[in-house]
């Protein structure tokens, strides 16, 4: 039972960013109160979808002074008043970009822990966060001492999400004003990447390519590929720290959990800074020429060749099938 | 611009980590370590920006006595001086403990502006630098993937979801950087000697006045992962294409 639990929501476009609406079904199931903290402009917009998932308080904050600095730091300021009045047990935060600052400087104001990449939380007695470490080599259950809150970053795509079928939330506006200080960062514009086709944490088919293209102008070819099966195209660190490809699209420990329908790794060895990222596909397709490459370890279906030249035919294939 | 940047020794990526199981802190013995790949992007933003804009670079690890080799390496790539806070009682210390020992460390130096990479690659809570900005009380740019400033502000452009933020930020502020951001330079052989007679500093908990960490967290279980099965692996005669598009099909994804 773990009392009152919070989950920080993020809205994108309109819509509760995904990871938002899993972790308040999770809160669903550990017992106690589940309420959501909300800073958007938009919040009016979604209260009724987090009453759906299971929040029956929603703290709102839609003055848009929000939205024309960094989130984190007036984010902090008033979750840490709200802590205050309310003392929750539990804070869940997606481990989203913005997360992760709003989580760093609450850690601080509250001088509470902060149990970064979650993967699982439990709270039978007391509330524990389960982390895969080393390339989901080994899993770590780390309880939180009590007497503050604990503050839990979770991975997304950790559960599912599905609404508990709540009504309307109380809706409780947050009044903290965003502080002077705050405004020495200030957000001129925000850009959307406008990308064709399905995200990397949507897709239900993800091709990724590793060193193995050898030059960064072959990434087009899992482009092609992509299009072809309605996919998305990742990278592993590698090819990322080479600059070959943005950091967006690095699946692994450091970059985004992949849960595909189908995960096609191309040129990729397998180390664990990746596998942790990928391992929970449903299955794996691996190309490598190294037919010792760890990868073929966690591949469904593994083939031992040149990828430069297993991929055209793969493209034509699609086609010949397309029609 | 004077530019502290925060930097971590940790083992091999590319090697298999583990934790001790008893002690349920890194296994550190027999196992190489490395400078954080990631930490060498703020490496050499920091160098840049120093160049650019007059300056001095000091770079600030906390780790076991064997991190020096990490600063040395910052050493070597340019930055001026280190700073390397070493205390037992900081084996398997938690963000929030590394952040006030990395913040009160940079409070002693000079400083307009703390980079960082966006996370460890072994710990990678991916939360130390956020915290950090709060302990010094501004602002924190974080995910930077492009840089520039006129040497009292920042421009960044930083990573979101759904594309980036253009992030203006005042001078002094703390900065976390994404891999890539710029191409880190290799420390020439001058460089390496150099580094070997630049100054740095050793420090203990109780030289930053802090009291001994309390974590808040304790670990309660490690345990191995359960693994995947492997499935069917074909050497590529031609028809491995063909056989994953009829894997992709039984799937029916296509």
């Amino acid at each position: 039972m773990a009392g009152k639990i919070w989950v920080l929501t993020e809205v994108l476009e309109g819509n509760v960013v995904p990871v938002g609406l899993e972790l308040l079904t999770k809160a669903r199931t550990l017992g106690g109160t589940v309420e959501a903290l909300l800073f958007s402009p938009e919040a009016d917009k979604v209260v009724g979808t987090l009453g759906e998932y299971g929040a029956t308080t929603v703290y709102a904050a839609s003055d848009p002074a929000y939205n024309e600095v960094l989130l984190g730091g007036p984010a902090a300021d008033a979750i840490a008043e709200l802590v205050a009045e309310h003392k929750p047990d539990l804070i869940l935060i997606g481990a989203t970009y913005t997360g992760r600052d709003i989580a760093g400087r609450l850690s601080v104001k509250l001088d509470a822990p902060v149990i970064a990449n979650g993967v699982d939380v439990s709270a039978n007695g007391d509330i524990s966060v389960q982390t895969a470490i080393f390339g989901a080599t080994q899993v770590v259950d780390t309880k939180f001492d009590g007497g503050k809150p604990g503050i839990a970053v979770v991975r997304a795509k950790s559960f599912a999400a599905e609404p508990g079928g709540g009504g309307a939330p109380t809706v409780v506006p947050i009044t903290t004003p965003v502080a002077e200080q705050h405004r020495k960062a200030r957000v001129k514009d925000r850009v959307v990447a406008k990308s064709e086709g399905p995200t990397l944490e949507d897709a239900p088919v993800v091709i990724s390519g590793g060193r193995g293209l050898q030059d960064p102008k072959n990434f087009e070819l899992l482009h092609q590929v992509a299009e072809l099966v309605g996919g998305a195209v990742g990278a592993s660190r590698a090819v990322v720290d080479a600059g070959w490809v943005p950091y967006a699209m690095q699946v692994g420990q450091t970059g985004k959990t992949v849960k595909p329908t189908v995960y096609i790794a191309c040129g990729i060895s397998g180390a664990m800074q990746h596998t942790v990222g990928m391992k929970g596909s449903k299955n794996i397709v691996a190309i490598n020429k190294d037919g010792e490459a760890p990868i073929f370890k966690l591949a469904d279906l593994g083939v031992v060749g040149d990828v430069l030249k297993i991929l055209p035919q793969l493209i034509d294939a699609l086609k010949a099938r397309k029609g | 611009m004077n530019v502290v940047v925060c930097v971590k020794q940790v083992p091999d990526p590319n090697s298999a980590g583990q934790l001790d199981p008893s002690t349920k802190t890194l296994k550190r013995e027999g196992v190489e370590v490395v400078l954080d790949p990631g930490d060498e992007y703020g490496i050499e933003a920091g160098l840049q920006l120093a160049e650019a804009h007059g300056g001095q670079v000091t770079v600030v690890s906390m780790g076991p006595e064997k991190a020096l080799d990490a600063i040395r390496k910052a050493l070597a790539m340019g930055a001026a001086k280190g700073v390397l806070i070493s205390d037992p009682s900081l084996a398997g210390a938690d963000a929030l403990t590394t952040a006030k020992v990395l913040a009160a460390a940079i409070k002693r130096e000079d400083w307009q502006l703390v980079i960082t990479a966006t996370e460890s690659t072994d710990g990678y809570t991916g939360t130390v630098p956020q915290m950090i900005a709060e302990l010094l009380g501004v602002p924190a740019v974080t995910f930077a993937k492009h840089i520039e400033s006129d040497g009292t502000k920042l421009n960044v452009n930083r990573q979101t979801e759904a594309g980036y933020d253009v992030v203006e930020a005042d001078l002094p502020a703390v900065m976390s950087v994404t891999a890539g951001v710029f191409e880190p330079r290799y420390p020439s052989l001058k460089g390496i000697m150099a580094a070997k007679s630049k100054p740095v500093d050793r420090l203990t908990v109780a030289d930053l006045g802090l009291d001994s960490p309390s974590a808040g967290q304790t670990i309660t279980n490690v345990q191995p992962a359960e693994e995947r099965k492997a499935g069917e692996v074909v050497e590529d005669d031609g028809t491995g294409a063909q056989r994953i598009v009829d894997y992709l099909a039984s799937l029916k994804v296509i």
